[in-house]
């Protein structure tokens, strides 16, 4: 798994791509619950079209990350699905729960 | 049909979903169950370094995979893939290995939620001082198939 960070304005953008597994999902966690809860960053955007398996560790890192912007008021935001990352969400029924976008325009114009 | 034999490290997770992903591939499953099974058998190897192991690493797992075959109605036989996942660690109770309800939106608790939507059938047992995880997976018949 690699992740970049970028900032725009109020807005952090991390592109992950790889395998978001066990091994590794520590570190994203830790990546965005640091810029959701000690940057306050107002709105955090999650592109996962690069990521080619995401397992139920990676499904919950994202799930934290959601849960911690939504106590602070802030905004998480996927956009990019890929197929791996698509079918997980479906699977475990939290498609419809997280604000999901094709792509960055999208989400940086709501 | 293949005999796999890893330690608990979490870096080899990748290697492991590599090779089950090819091996379902290979024995006619479509891409799609091959991700879903591959999803179940990566599942059931991090839960036995996470759990049975503790995050302890260099602890032996032995995977087995074999050609799987039941017989139906009308002598109609259909065929698939049997997966055994064998670990060293303490006897764990079957009757804790429980997901959450999906409504409850909550970090974890998905790992065998994925294991038991990707496979057929789904067996704890303990035998000589090793846990047994048994995971089969049949291939759907297509609808017009004689």
């Amino acid at each position: 798994m690699n992740i970049s960070t970028r900032h725009l304005d109020k807005t952090t953008i991390f592109d992950v791509s790889g395998d978001i597994d066990f091994a590794n999902s520590p570190e994203m966690r830790q990546l965005l619950l640091r810029e959701i809860r000690e940057s306050r960053t107002a709105r955090v955007i999650v592109n996962l079209r690069e990521v080619r398996y995401i397992d139920s560790s990676g499904v919950a890192s994202l799930v934290e990350g959601l849960k911690a912007s939504r106590d602070l008021g802030s905004r998480f935001i996927l956009i990019g699905l890929s197929t791996s990352a698509r079918e997980v969400l479906q699977l475990s029924r939290l498609i419809k729960v997280f604000e999901i976008h094709d792509n960055e325009e999208q989400a940086l114009a709501t | 049909m293949l005999v796999l034999t890893l330690y608990s490290s979490p870096g080899l997770l990748a290697v492991v979903r590599g090779t089950v992903e090819r091996l379902a591939e290979y024995l006619g499953f479509p891409l799609t169950e091959a991700r879903s099974i591959t999803r179940a058998v990566d599942e059931a190897l991090t839960n036995i370094v996470r759990h049975s192991y503790g995050n302890r690493p260099g602890q032996p797992i032995t995977m087995y995979f074999r050609r799987a075959r039941r017989r139906r109605q009308c002598e109609e036989v259909e065929s698939g893939v049997e997966i055994l996942l064998c670990d060293r660690g303490p006897a764990v109770d079957p009757s804790k290995f429980r997901g959450r309800p999906l409504e409850q939106i909550r970090p974890g608790g998905l790992g065998l939620y994925f294991i038991r939507q990707a496979m057929d059938i789904v067996e704890f047992s303990r035998k000589s001082a090793t846990n047994r995880m048994r995971l089969v997976k049949y291939m759907a018949r297509p609808r017009n198939a004689v």
